[in-house]
């Protein structure tokens, strides 16, 4: 499988294998931008649909997350009570963020934790560079988390000649290979079992020779690849999934372990958690820890979650820092239509059953948050112009999953209102076409007689239909004629049928 | 009861024999239809594609068009289209409150209040799930996205076909899936819509069904011009064209409708 | 860093602007707790039912009966234990090399990666989400020794068993600070094709001795 990306803007010689020829196992590349790296959607999208291997990789494993979810949420009967409480929850965390923020960093800090703050991606990757220096070492353990993946974090470590060592199975997989994740959940989704072994073979130094692609196999040797890191390791990072304000408590959920050897195993324990990650109080758990599992993995239960605060002398690490990450954050927050894309607990339920999502894969949104989430959160994160509002029929699969109920439809309306505001300011050729495609549209819309005028328009194109069909129009109407017919218009159009009818009384 | 129709611009324009089997089977039910001839469009296109600057004109036209339904003049409003019945209840108001037209955003919630898409009509307001009709054909039933997650109109339009004498309707594989048309999706993200016309069509065909039926005629040009691309000659019908077919009026599956009564 | 601090809490602010919308109060229709009492028949099948679905090996035995099963599950080799354990219930152990961990005096990863096993109580377990949970009290240890051996046997009474999360969080938001460690069945990945694989750096094996 070659790069299906064209060429994304990448750190030449940086990320975690800097001696290896990039590309050849198919990675992207790390980029410059983790929010926005790539091809156009379109272009994007389309390099991947060519790419029949990955649809048929996404679409298993689309269709297994999706029915195991369901089967799991069916059996909850107060399920929607859960989503209303979950979401009147993160109302309430973004309504009080200030002081909830400082409640957290009383709390942790009376239990011997450090609190730091950052501005943006450059200001927590100093931060954590720093903390790591400080203890001597060249080598960090990573779980698995979003936002040091927003923020570059690796990139940035390993100039300063650190390697961060992700020990989750598929960013593993994802940094052997070079690669960018393509889903919040399962950042290797892309990659089939036989794709993995090869990564297996060529990057992990340690694969047994003989190494088959059954999955057993491979997740063995990644046990044993990363026994000797977590058993030696002196600092750990991680995310957090949710930070309780009341009591200080840190809370990670996870699958295999790597979690848990990573927040208990080294002295130092270093999390970085944007700020919208809080939840009030310690009760709010019995929330969450019932949507996420469900909604996320399909399963009743994620088989380990560790909670902490501050530190625990004589158990776990006894140094333990955590970054409240901005990088944005704020500028979402400050959105009113748009601010409930920080109610997120990135469970990734809307990716699953999202029908362009499971068609056109992650990295098509050239973003770490990709599928309908990533299409709402990245471009009011980076506050750029973006095609992603775009990326949707707004078909409503994703709102009505949400264990949080973020309208992610009405969002992206509101996201593509302000695109068009963005593109008026400076407008390239497409902006224009549409521009005037939509003016002379509401011209012709916003009156009754005009419109019966105006509807009679397409009648011209009897002229060109054979068979009651017409197969090939000109641009633009070709985009739509390449895979479709369209049916021959009227001889009579509605409004004219009724006055006639009208007229005969 | 006075019903008004709201015959939805692409239906006007295009699938003109869907409001007019609307008329029929309303005034064979024994009400009475009226078309304002004001009206254009709901507004959704622009919405939709962000032009909301572009919509409010097209939102005022259509709530000052229908607004003698908030006054009692008429009972209800009838849309064939989930979609525009969905944008009328869920966007027009925030449409003008944007614009600060704050009289107007209020009239717009009390017609949205009074509009119903057609399998609504039916089964909630009217009451009825058999009106009389008669359809011996094989027939598979798209849920288009927004009839079934914007308005939740559950199993209504199975509930009406069912009850039509004839009519074998068999279920379609997948048939919660979006069929990529999305409005304006299907030109800017041409590829991927295509994709997503794939998947449908071919669990359409699947079924061996002749007609493929649902209540949006948006949806059905999307699909029915993968089917006719594919020479499946499997033929696109709205929900409203089969249920005003009777024996004495039978509608025949073909390319286009043009006489519906 | 201060200045982060203040800035970032002023960003906040502004972009709550005027439009901060009043604390809600929040709804909490959903259950606090299940239909059936801790500890019941009702309760104990589910939860039964939902580790073997995760794969942990269940062990329902009357207290008197555990030591021998302990006994039958370690089998010759070497166990680590947390200081406060009954010491009754390793009674019946032979042949197998018991080792003691503590805060105090805990063994090093490197150690406790060369132990078998290790035996641990519980704090609570959830039954609808088949979960155990462990806090770090002297009967269950610090969370490294539940981690690093391969085989885990928790012992739970099933008088600990209760239906639903909202029971068991009431139960520890009494001693919130103390580090919890949830456990649903053994460690698991689906990371590979949705396939998925039991057992990857936590304990590959977990069993789970019920006891009434």
């Amino acid at each position: 499988m070659s790069t299906f990306l064209g060429m994304p803007a990448t750190r030449t010689g940086r990320g975690p294998s800097p001696d290896a020829a990039p590309g050849t196992l198919g990675g992207v590349g790390r980029p410059e931008d983790p929010l926005h790296w790539g091809a156009s959607f379109p272009d994007a999208a389309k390099a991947a649909l060519e790419n029949d291997q990955l649809r048929r990789n996404l679409g298993n494993a689309t269709a297994t997350i999706r029915s195991k979810r369901a089967r799991v949420v069916g059996e909850v009967p107060d399920w929607e009570a859960l989503r209303d409480a979950g979401s009147a929850i993160k109302g309430d965390v973004l309504a009080r963020l200030p002081e909830l923020l400082e409640e957290l960093e009383r709390n942790v800090t009376a239990r011997g934790g450090v609190v730091h703050w950052a501005r943006d991606a450059a200001e927590a990757n100093r931060i954590v560079a720093d903390l790591v220096r400080a203890k001597e070492t060249d080598e960090v353990v990573k779980v698995k988390s979003m936002a040091t993946q927003e923020i570059g974090l690796n990139e940035a470590l390993a100039e300063e000649g650190i390697a961060a060592v992700e020990t989750d199975l598929a960013e593993l997989i994802v940094q052997l290979a070079d690669d960018m994740p393509s889903h919040i959940l399962v950042p290797a989704i892309h990659r089939n079992r036989t794709e993995i072994r090869d990564i297996f073979l060529e990057r992990m130094g340690d694969a047994p020779p003989d190494l088959t692609d059954v999955p057993r196999e491979l997740a063995m040797a990644a046990r044993a690849h990363l026994r000797r890191k977590f058993l030696s390791a002196k600092v750990a990072i991680s995310g957090a999934n949710f930070a309780v304000a009341d009591t200080g408590t840190l809370a990670v959920v996870e699958s295999e372990g790597n979690g848990r050897m990573c927040l208990t195993l080294p002295e130092t324990l270093i999390t970085v958690m944007g700020i919208e990650k809080l939840v009030p109080t310690y009760r709010d758990l019995e929330v969450f820890l019932q949507l996420l599992p469900r909604s996320s993995t399909g399963e009743r239960m994620n088989p380990y979650t560790s909670m902490w605060t501050g530190v625990t002398p004589g158990d776990g690490p006894q140094e333990f820092h955590l970054v409240l990450l901005d990088n944005g954050r704020t500028k979402v927050l400050a959105d009113e239509a748009g601010r409930s894309a920080l109610h997120c607990i990135r469970c990734s339920a809307c990716l699953n059953v999202c029908p362009v999502y499971e068609r056109v894969g992650g990295h098509a949104y050239g973003s770490v948050y990709p599928g309908p989430i990533g299409a709402i959160l990245t471009p009011q994160l980076t506050g750029e112009k973006s095609d992603l509002p775009y990326a949707s029929t707004l078909c409503g699969a994703c709102y009505e999953v949400c264990p949080v109920k973020i309208d992610i439809p009405s969002i992206l309306v509101e996201l593509r209102a302000r695109e068009v505001e963005l593109g008026g300011a400076s407008p390239d050729a497409a902006d224009r076409v549409w521009k005037a495609a939509m003016k002379a549209a509401s011209f012709a819309m916003a009156d009754g007689a005009r419109f019966r005028r105006a509807a009679r328009v397409p009648r011209a194109l009897r002229a060109i239909s054979r068979h009651g069909v017409i197969k090939r129009l000109p641009f633009p109407g070709s985009l739509w004629t390449r895979s479709r017919d369209l049916p021959e218009p009227p001889k009579q159009t509605f409004h004219d049928w009724w006055a006639e009818r009208e007229d005969e009384r | 009861m006075r019903i008004a129709l709201a015959a939805t611009c692409i239906a006007d324009a295009m699938f003109p024999q869907a409001p007019k089997a609307v008329v029929t089977l309303l005034e064979r039910l024994g009400h009475e239809v009226v078309f304002p001839a004001a009206q254009a469009c709901c507004g959704q296109m622009h919405v939709n594609t962000g032009y909301l600057a572009d919509a409010v004109p097209v939102v005022r036209n259509h709530v000052r068009t229908f607004a003698p339904v908030a006054d009692g003049e008429w009972d209800a409003v009838v849309v064939p289209s989930g979609s525009c019945t969905g944008s009328i209840r869920h966007q027009q108001k925030m449409v003008l409150e944007r614009a600060g037209l704050g009289a107007e955003a209020r009239t717009a919630t009390a017609v949205s209040e009074r509009t119903y898409e057609l399998s609504e009509l039916l089964v909630d307001v009217l009451g009825v799930t058999d009106v009389g009709a008669w359809f011996p054909h094989r027939v598979t039933y798209h849920p288009t996205c927004h009839s079934l997650r914007m308005l939740g109109v559950g199993d209504k339009p199975e509930r009406l076909l069912r009850a039509v004498e004839g009519l074998e309707l068999v279920p379609l594989e997948q048939a919660e899936g979006c069929c990529g048309f999305g409005g304006t999706f299907s030109l800017k993200n041409a590829d991927t819509s295509a994709a997503m016309l794939d998947d449908k069509v071919a669990n359409v065909v699947g079924t061996g069904a002749e007609v493929l039926t649902a209540g949006d005629w948006s949806c059905l040009m999307h699909i029915g011009g993968g089917l006719s691309r594919g020479g499946t000659g499997v033929r696109p019908m709205h929900l409203a064209e089969i249920l005003v077919s009777t024996r004495e009026a039978p509608v025949v599956p073909a390319d286009r409708q043009e006489v519906a009564r | 860093m201060s200045d982060a601090r203040t800035e970032m809490l002023s960003r906040i602010r502004t972009a709550l602007g005027t439009s901060t919308p009043e604390a809600t109060s929040v709804p909490r229709e959903y259950r606090a707790a299940g239909e059936h009492a801790a500890g019941s028949a009702e309760v104990l099948e589910v939860l039964v039912d939902r580790l073997v679905d995760y794969k942990a090996h269940v062990h329902q035995v009357a207290a008197a009966d555990l030591p021998g099963l302990l006994a039958e599950l370690l089998g010759p080799g070497s166990v680590v234990v947390p200081p406060g354990i009954d010491a009754a219930w390793l009674a019946g152990l032979a042949e197998v090399e018991v080792r003691t961990d503590s805060r105090e005096a805990p063994l090093s990863a490197v150690e406790l990666d060369g132990i078998d096993a290790v035996v641990t109580a519980a704090r609570v377990a959830v039954a609808e989400t088949g979960t155990i949970v462990l806090d770090g009290e002297p009967d269950q240890g610090r969370r490294a020794i539940s981690l690093v051996p391969d085989v885990h046997v928790c012992v739970v009474r099933t008088d600990q068993v209760v239906q639903t999360v909202p029971e068991a969080v009431r139960l520890l938001d009494a001693d919130p600070g103390r580090p919890l460690t949830w456990i649903s069945g053994p460690s698991a990945t689906s990371d590979i094709e949705l396939d998925r694989v039991e057992g990857v750096h936590g304990p590959r094996t977990l069993h789970v001795a019920l006891v009434s």
